[in-house]
């Protein structure tokens, strides 16, 4: 016998309430001030969609993005090759492996704001031994007024804090190669760009990808290190998206062009996510075909 | 193509071995012969494997030397002795098609486009792939893949030997039959040296010439298919070989005679025990039901179309007699006779050859 009703809408209920609260109407609030005026006493007046137009004309933002973009492309032209050749230089087993891995973890573990603070001390010319060791062999570093030195502090920082999730993902992917592959091209007497070419590349490439959009994501939502490091300056040389978003959002409590501003910021992180979801799956695809 | 030489070899996986077990592979010392299909037999962890990568050189033995054509290729690397090698797993670049996959090893030693094309059709049609051959390796089936895998290991005819570790696994009894007849068709054709590691004794007996056993990281016996059914040189190989294996009876011999469950009868000839664990093996084709000799009871009868398998019971053992399919079997108590030339001895597990076969010579 089978009946008919409605009851089991309430076994999704637990999942649509805290959804709701955790995204939907925060996000909501968010689409609210985008759309409204207010000019204090929580007065709201209707602005329809003036920010987003103000916000699309905004130099100031469009600079920002461009420099999100050059820091997101620059740390995964960094951390990708220098994660995979880690990966490939890491031993395959025995207790040294082990030792690389919990190596490997240790930046993973500490926590932003932390990291920051490390580079911050790290890189001072007066206490901090990179800085000082810099400046006694004669290049002129400071990350707080150098605008390369600057950039240079903020990647080299991040390059630190997530090689290792790269190389920890191409690590796993290599080790599910079975021996085999390896003894059959060396029968074949391939070389070792042959190995690397045709057998270790495409084994990694699923967990490569997914490396990749998780650097993507973080970096290009990146707030805490550079905040702590150099604050977004000197000037505004590392003011990425985030950094100037807080800074619109609570500094100047700009809260109309904040919103629009963080609606189109979630909106092209969607639409880069959703990309790299599309190749992804049809690599699967590919895969199990 | 080589004479494969194995001067002393064994092989342990600890660092320091000291007894006997510690040993993946005992001493041995043997030749193959250039040229001939060799097929290497033996239950799961008895070192095939083993033997067949220290040949190829994907490992390096603890002990002794392996020499091609009397050349010592010990620590040369796999890339260097020249042979091919198929893996019980299919071993395809997925990325490739299927013809890049069969020309890669003759493009990494530099061999002619026109000549590699030439090759790799011919592969292909031995495979049974001519028609799939621009297509992408990664979406084939598992023995669409070991196809590939043993067209790479047969692509090359230059190769010193041609080694395969159980390839045909994952393959589909109907085309596994027809790959073996294309392997063997190949040995004809080309004259490699082959070793084909196995642990389905039809498949031994029937691809190769000669027939290796290995038993407890120990070759126990080389030889023919018939060699191994009518002398088998070790009681495992006796067992092992054969459907159903070889009945083993403890016996007791003195002089020309033997004892078995308390029946004493006439082995013909004497041989020359000394003491040891001694054992009668009679392989079931040489058992038969008569009126009188060893005292046995017919529990069951297997008819398996060509022939009828008896299963007895002869002094609390299990024994195996195969009778022809016209014939009638008793029920219950009867007799079993041994015919002549089907008795072997073992001491200790290993064959006694008698009087008759020492003085022939």
């Amino acid at each position: 016998m089978k009946t008919d009703n409605q009851k089991a809408w309430f076994l999704v209920l637990p999942v649509l309430v805290l959804v709701s609260f955790s995204a939907v109407i925060p996000l909501m609030t968010v689409v609210n001030y985008s759309v409204q005026d207010t000019f204090g006493n929580n007065v709201f007046f209707w602005a329809g969609l003036e920010w987003f137009d103000q916000m699309l004309r905004s130099e100031r933002m469009w600079n920002a993005l461009g420099r999100q973009l050059a820091f997101s492309s620059i740390i995964l032209a960094i951390e990708v090759p220098l994660g995979v050749f880690v990966a490939l230089n890491m031993p395959k087993k025995g207790v040294w492996a082990s030792v690389c891995l919990v190596l490997m973890s240790l930046p993973l573990l500490i926590p932003w704001n932390v990291v920051g603070t490390i580079w911050q001390i790290f890189g001072r010319v007066d206490i901090g031994l990179l800085g000082y060791a810099l400046d006694a062999i004669g290049i002129d570093y400071n990350y707080t007024q150098g605008f390369y030195a600057a950039w240079a502090t903020v990647i080299v920082m991040d390059v630190w804090h997530w090689t290792s999730l790269v190389a920890l993902l191409a690590y796993a992917g290599l080790q599910s190669i079975p021996d085999a592959y390896y003894q059959a091209a060396k029968i074949d007497q391939a070389s070792r760009w042959a190995v690397f070419r045709y057998i270790e590349l495409p084994k990694m490439l699923g967990v490569l990808m997914i490396a990749i959009l998780l650097r993507f994501m973080d970096s290009f939502m990146i707030y805490t290190e550079p905040f702590v490091v150099t604050g977004g300056g000197p000037g505004n040389a590392t003011t990425f998206l985030s950094i100037d978003l807080v800074k619109m959002a609570l500094g100047q409590f700009d809260l109309g062009p904040a919103a629009a501003f963080s609606l189109m910021y979630f909106l092209v992180i969607m639409v880069i996510s959703f990309v790299f979801y599309t190749v992804m799956t049809s690599l699967d695809k590919r895969d199990a075909k | 193509m080589a004479k494969i030489t194995l001067k002393n070899l064994a092989h342990s996986y600890l660092p320091n071995p000291s007894a006997e077990d510690d040993f993946a592979l005992k001493e041995m010392t043997h030749d193959w012969r250039d040229g001939e299909a060799y097929a290497l037999l033996g239950s799961s962890g008895c070192g095939k494997s083993t033997l067949l990568n220290i040949i190829s050189g994907l490992l390096r033995p603890s002990h002794g030397r392996v020499l091609f054509d009397g050349r010592d290729v010990t620590d040369q690397a796999t890339a260097e002795r020249n042979i091919a090698q198929v893996f019980q797993f299919p071993v395809v670049y997925d990325t490739m098609t299927v013809r890049e996959n069969l020309a890669f090893p003759l493009k990494n030693r530099g061999i002619a486009a026109a000549e590699i094309a030439e090759r790799v059709q011919r592969v292909g049609r031995m495979i049974g792939m001519e028609a799939t051959l621009n297509h992408k390796a990664r979406g084939l089936t598992a023995d669409a893949k070991q196809k590939i895998s043993l067209g790479r290991g047969m692509v090359r005819e230059d190769v010193n030997a041609l080694l395969f570790d159980e390839p045909l696994t994952v393959i589909d009894p109907h085309m596994k039959w027809e790959l073996r007849t294309q392997l063997k068709k190949l040995h004809q054709d080309f004259g490699h040296t082959m070793i084909y590691v196995t642990h389905d004794q039809t498949e031994a007996l029937t691809f190769a010439d000669r027939v290796v056993v290995m038993y407890d990281g120990r070759v126990v016996q080389i030889g023919t298919p018939q060699e191994l059914f009518e002398r088998p040189a070790h009681t495992f190989v006796g067992y092992f070989i054969g459907s159903p294996g070889m009945n083993l009876f403890d016996a007791s011999i003195d002089g020309t005679k033997a004892q078995i469950a308390g029946t004493q009868f006439d082995l013909g000839t004497t041989y020359a025990t000394n003491g040891g664990d001694t054992k009668i093996g009679v392989r079931p084709e040489y058992i038969r039901l008569a009126p009188k000799g060893l005292p046995a009871r017919v529990t069951r009868v297997e008819d398996v179309g060509r022939h009828k398998i008896i299963r007895l019971e002869l002094g609390g053992q299990e024994v195996s007699a195969i009778a022809g399919e016209g014939d009638t079997v008793p029920d219950g108590g009867t007799h079993v006779q041994f015919i002549e030339g089907g008795v072997n001895v073992y001491e200790d597990g290993w064959r006694v050859p008698s009087a008759k076969e020492k003085d022939a010579a």
